[in-house]
């Protein structure tokens, strides 16, 4: 994808280039020909039509269906209760519980990652350091990883009785110190771990936003006298804040999806101080003896609108900025 | 300091050694804070690849050396028993089996459908073209959490459940917009030329596609079957609940959990039965690391 022509960090596809057929048409054999084309571009989309659709649009609305019913997902009937699962979410206070520590959760992963990555990706992009291939590859290497395999491995590093973090604490007298199993700090050590987890994939997003910006201008910077301080604040700086918004839109998003990791490290423990969302989710619908199906839709509903307002918040903030940064 | 540097090397420029050593020494103290960072981030990056060096140890150890070792890395005597109690007591073999069957099934599908409808999207103006990128664009973002209920209802509904297929299905239908708009910004970007020739010439549609695109467009098909074997590898909700009443499909996965849940106390099994389940990944890796760079840096560029 590297030499492909879109360097631009505009979200939407530009409209440009497409094999543009003659729009008024008017012979008949042209409008056959047309016709046929057209059959086998549909053609060509029946695959993603039928498992996109089967497996993406249709649990997006089925979704709403659901939980608006009773259904212990066994049996077949399912009893129409209207806004009744809406009412008793909202009503739950371990809901509330769980949507403020998947936002506190975002809070913390997401600066962390986003400027982390930042000076990281400031430093690797250097070409005066030496092996900064390697060490970018070094950086990288847990985002490959199996996260539900991370989090088992993670809940034996950091045992108190026997992990090796408990040899480090006892060394300098601090005697065993459980992390992941006090409630007060299971949270900020599964977003760390989390934040280390997936790190490379917001430094390959900044190494190559810095890969944008064009040498010469450097070049030129360096003739005219300017320090590197000066450089980075008039040079780097401004051409990089599209980047910015872009990249935080994308790492914001991510820590939507630490299922995987909270699920095997903490199973949203201790008392329920680990439980985002997805966790809640879920216990209900799956972990359950009796599924509440019906209620867990309502929850994942609203799950998915609370994704929905903060994504769409944010690419309205970038749509604010690139327009103002148009103007000026 | 540069400045002070440079009169010594001038003064002697006849005796062949004394130039070069004050200007090594000038270079070694340019460079002298770029060795200082290398090492920083070199300890960083022990530290950071730390929980893997030590999966790896423990793999080899015996249990009641983990619980006794302390911070020593090295085994006292490679235990490759440990391997063999994951491979065929803890089920490995059969999950490997599974997660290697899901993911390259797949990934096949992944790609093939995705090159097809990026070529389409990406190429060509129909009716409900605009439409059609519009909602993918828009369900960029669904977590799975969100449709996991009615993906379930669906796959027991067409008995599908309980079998690998089903999951591959689900698996290959779900969140792979991001490898459409990758094939169809490629698609878009190049020339218009190639079809004008390949329709004089008298190719069809399918064969413009099959003889002319798809060979060029090699280097996204192997971003894109990259990072979806990534993610397929990796995933963890969907075989979870599909494997639910099976534990025959199970991936590894879930079934590093179940291994754990199971025999809590051998540590070094379940060392060695994640060495086994990221080998393959991290193999996939080191040889595939510029199209994981490249699909990931992607999505910032485009």
């Amino acid at each position: 994808m590297s030499d492909s022509s879109v360097l631009t960090p505009a979200p939407a596809p530009p409209d440009r280039g497409r094999s543009l057929a003659p729009r008024p048409v008017r012979r008949p054999a042209q409008r056959a020909r047309l016709r046929r084309r057209n059959l086998w571009i549909y053609a060509f989309l029946l695959p993603t039509f039928v498992l996109y659709g089967m497996y993406t649009l249709y649990p997006m609305v089925a979704s709403y269906w659901y939980s608006l019913v009773e259904w212990n997902g066994f049996t077949a009937d399912q009893r129409f209760v209207g806004l009744e699962n809406y009412r008793a979410v909202l009503a739950d206070p371990m809901f509330w519980s769980a949507v403020r520590i998947t936002l506190v959760f975002m809070l913390i992963v997401a600066p962390l990652r986003v400027f982390g990555a930042f000076f990281l990706a400031m430093m690797l992009n250097s070409p005066k350091l030496p092996f900064s291939a390697f060490f970018r590859t070094m950086y990288f290497l847990p985002v490959v990883t199996t996260t539900a395999i991370v989090g088992v491995v993670m809940r034996f590093v950091l045992d108190p009785a026997s992990g090796p973090l408990s040899y480090v604490t006892e060394l300098f007298g601090l005697g065993p110190v459980d992390l992941l199993g006090s409630s007060a700090t299971a949270l900020p050590t599964a977003a760390v771990i989390y934040v280390w987890k997936f790190f490379g994939i917001t430094l390959i997003y900044w190494l190559a936003a810095l890969q944008t910006v064009p040498k010469d201008l450097y070049e030129a910077a360096r003739i005219d006298g300017a320090g590197a301080v000066q450089t980075f604040r008039h040079i780097t700086l401004p051409l990089l804040i599209p980047f910015l918004l872009i990249i935080t839109v994308l790492t914001v998003e991510d820590c939507f999806h630490a299922f995987d990791l909270m699920q095997t490290m903490t199973a949203g423990g201790p008392f329920y101080s680990t439980e985002i969302i997805e966790i809640y989710i879920y216990r209900f619908a799956f972990a359950a003896t009796i599924p509440q199906l019906g209620f867990a839709s309502a929850a994942a509903v609203l799950f998915g609108l609370l994704v929905l307002a903060v994504v769409g918040v944010q690419l309205w903030v970038t749509m604010l900025a690139r327009r103002s940064g148009a103007r000026s | 300091m540069t400045t002070l540097d440079r009169p010594t090397s001038a003064r002697t420029p006849h005796d062949p050694t004394p130039p070069e050593r004050p200007s090594r020494g000038h270079r070694w103290r340019r460079r002298l804070p770029w060795w200082l960072l290398v090492a920083v981030l070199g300890v960083i990056a022990l530290l950071w690849i730390y929980p893997f060096i030590w999966m790896v140890s423990a793999s080899l150890k015996s249990p009641a050396e983990i619980f006794a070792g302390g911070l020593s890395l090295l085994p006292e005597e490679l235990r490759w028993e440990n391997y063999a109690r994951a491979w065929t007591d803890g089920n490995f073999r059969r999950y490997l089996l599974n997660t290697a069957v899901v993911t390259i099934a797949t990934v096949v599908i992944v790609t093939v459908r995705c090159a097809l409808a990026g070529y389409v999207l990406g190429r060509y103006r129909f009716p409900g073209s605009r439409l059609i990128l519009g909602i993918l664009v828009a369900t960029l973002f669904v977590p799975t959490g969100y449709t996991i209920i009615p993906v379930v209802k669906l796959s027991m509904q067409l008995g599908l459940l309980d079998q690998l297929s089903g999951m591959i299905l689900a698996l290959s239908g779900g969140a792979n917009v991001a490898a459409i708009l990758i094939y169809a910004g490629y698609f878009r970007g190049l020339p218009a030329e190639l079809e004008e020739a390949a329709v004089v010439d008298g190719a069809g549609f399918l064969r413009t596609f099959s003889r002319i695109m798809l060979p060029l467009s090699m280097p996204v098909t192997a971003t894109v079957s990259v990072l979806t074997f990534l993610f397929t590898w990796n995933a963890f909700f969907l075989p979870l609940v599909f494997s639910f009443s099976n534990p025959d499909l199970r991936t590894v996965s879930v079934g590093m959990q179940a291994f754990v849940g199971e025999n809590s106390t051998d540590w070094s099994g379940m060392a060695a039965a994640g060495v086994i389940s990221l080998i393959p990944i991290v193999a996939l890796f080191a040889f595939m690391q510029r199209y994981f760079v490249e699909g990931i840096a992607g999505s910032v560029k485009s």
